[in-house]
């Protein structure tokens, strides 16, 4: 047990900062994932064909190849890209940060995802609402800021929550290709303990840890952007 | 249909697909493809071909057993918790939310290296006949795989489990048919329907969870791949090539359980 405690003889801080990395990939990821779903969505809904085509692309790609060759294949094709371009415009290679590299390959995984939820959600909302709004003569920025986004979010936490889930859930794919997260943590404290069962059982607690309470949160905020809408249950 | 309306259908289905920006795309595809197959390195190919070859049907393997194994014991517990008692429900639940709450990565490896590390501690176990499995990796990435599946797939039988209309079991029982009659012929086969949407994405899903089991040293495909890698110091041709093999391996899924599905009686209850 003492081999748990968070000071230096035993490894219970490492555990807990390669919690807070992949945390912290797990936000930056979902984030960036939001970002190129929401600009997905809509470039499928009502971009030009070309647009959408390009984007079923992504989005079957994305969807049909393992996680674990993708992060290989974008972590590798884009360090050295990065690279490539800035020795092109004569700068000086750069390391990537882990941190960086980690984000924007998951980001980019999350992101496949959360454009077909926030279709299916931008779909679900009544036609009319919509038809009001430009009605009003709203803007297409306005009519976003205020209609569109609220009123899809309903319909999208649940499908976005499972994202995240799955999100702190990859955050320990990247273990495989070196970067310092919960999972390598407790590898290396495995490893140099000898004592295999009780880290990955702890570390086992620490993500269903992360889990139950992010669906706590969730619940929440379900709730609040649910209000004003009638309940399920009353409506039967 | 008349052939004429087959010909319109024809018609229609290609026109689809030669809208004059498709065409442009499709012919980038092309010179992008051709680009790699002129421009990168295959020349690997022959040499691990046969290794490939095995690396593949090891991973189809494990994706089938695994599929098959945590389906069946995913019945039980969607059954558990849709309608059981308590002390059936309880630890049901408490099984799916462990397994859809950790990283499967994390699973596989407290299998392999924490129970592998414990084993040989017992010499009974050292001397059962169970032994020169427990020794070998792929025993605990089928275990892990299976739980991982049936934990997912559990939660999605209980719904449909639930979702059985109830008048369709009362007019079970009506008909004097045994508890277990009532199961094999009504629940369960109703159930399963409702549940086929979402089989074809957990197998796909399992599919890709599949080359993690090379991190605790099983050949997979994706194996072979990170061992050509590690031979010829190519980065991306093996990655890309694995990623096309998944790609159709996934393509060919989807195909399959969509002319599962066409076969299958749309309107239930």
């Amino acid at each position: 047990m003492e081999l748990l405690s968070p000071v230096a003889p035993g490894w219970g801080g490492t555990l807990l900062v390669g919690l807070l990395h992949s945390i912290e990939i797990a936000v930056g990821a979902t984030c960036l994932g939001l970002m190129i779903g929401t600009a997905g969505a809509f470039g499928k809904l009502y971009g030009g064909p070309v647009t959408r085509d390009l984007l079923a692309v992504y989005t079957t790609i994305v969807r049909a190849v393992p996680e674990l060759v993708l992060i290989l294949l974008l972590y590798y094709a884009g360090t050295d890209l990065i690279n490539q371009m800035l020795t092109a415009i004569g700068y000086q290679r750069v390391d990537i940060s882990g941190l960086a590299a980690g984000i924007f390959v998951l980001g980019f995984v999350q992101g496949a995802y959360s454009t077909e939820v926030i279709r299916g959600a931008i779909l679900a909302i009544p036609q009319g609402q919509i038809e009001a709004a430009r009605a009003y003569g709203m803007s297409p920025g306005l009519m976003l800021r205020r209609i569109t986004l609220p009123a899809m979010l309903p319909f999208a936490i649940p499908g976005l929550a499972n994202l995240w889930l799955i999100a702190t859930k990859d955050t320990a794919l990247l273990a495989v290709v070196g970067f310092f997260e919960l999972t390598l943590a407790t590898r290396q404290a495995a490893g140099v303990t000898k004592a295999y069962l009780l880290f990955y059982l702890a570390a086992g607690a620490l993500y269903l840890a992360l889990t139950l309470f992010s669906n706590l949160i969730i619940g929440r905020v379900e709730a609040w952007s649910r209000r004003g809408m009638p309940s399920v249950k009353e409506a039967r | 249909m008349s052939a004429e309306a087959i010909a319109i259908n024809m018609a229609a289905r290609a026109s689809i697909w030669l809208r004059p920006h498709r065409i442009v795309l499709i012919l980038i595809a092309l010179a992008l493809v051709l680009c790699a197959t002129f421009f990168m390195r295959w020349d690997w190919l022959p040499q691990y071909w046969e290794m490939g070859l095995m690396g593949l049907w090891r991973s189809l393997w494990i994706l089938a057993v695994t599929c098959a194994l945590g389906f069946a014991l995913a019945v039980p517990l969607g059954l558990a918790q849709a309608g059981g008692p308590i002390w059936f429900s309880a630890p049901a639940k408490a099984f799916c939310t462990i397994i859809r709450g950790t990283p499967l990565l994390l699973q596989l490896w407290l299998l392999y290296y924490g129970l592998g590390s414990i084993f040989p501690q017992y010499p009974w176990i050292r001397e059962s006949w169970l032994w020169p499995y427990l020794r070998q990796a792929w025993p605990y990435a089928v275990v892990a795989l299976t739980f991982s599946f049936a934990g997912y797939e559990g939660e999605v039988m209980r719904g449909a489990f639930a979702g059985v209309p109830r008048g369709q079991l009362e007019a079970a029982r009506a008909f004097g048919m045994s508890r277990w009659k009532i199961f094999r012929r009504i629940w369960l086969p109703q159930a399963f329907y409702r549940a086929l949407p979402t089989l074809t994405g957990e197998t796909v899903l399992q599919l890709k969870s599949t080359p993690l089991v090379a991190t605790i040293s099983v050949i997979d495909i994706f194996a072979v791949s990170a061992k050509v890698r590690q031979d010829t110091y190519l980065t991306y041709e093996p990655l890309l090539l694995l990623a096309l093999i998944y790609m159709t391996i996934t393509g060919i899924l989807v195909f399959v359980f969509s002319r599962i599905e066409a076969r299958i009686p749309v309107k239930i209850g």
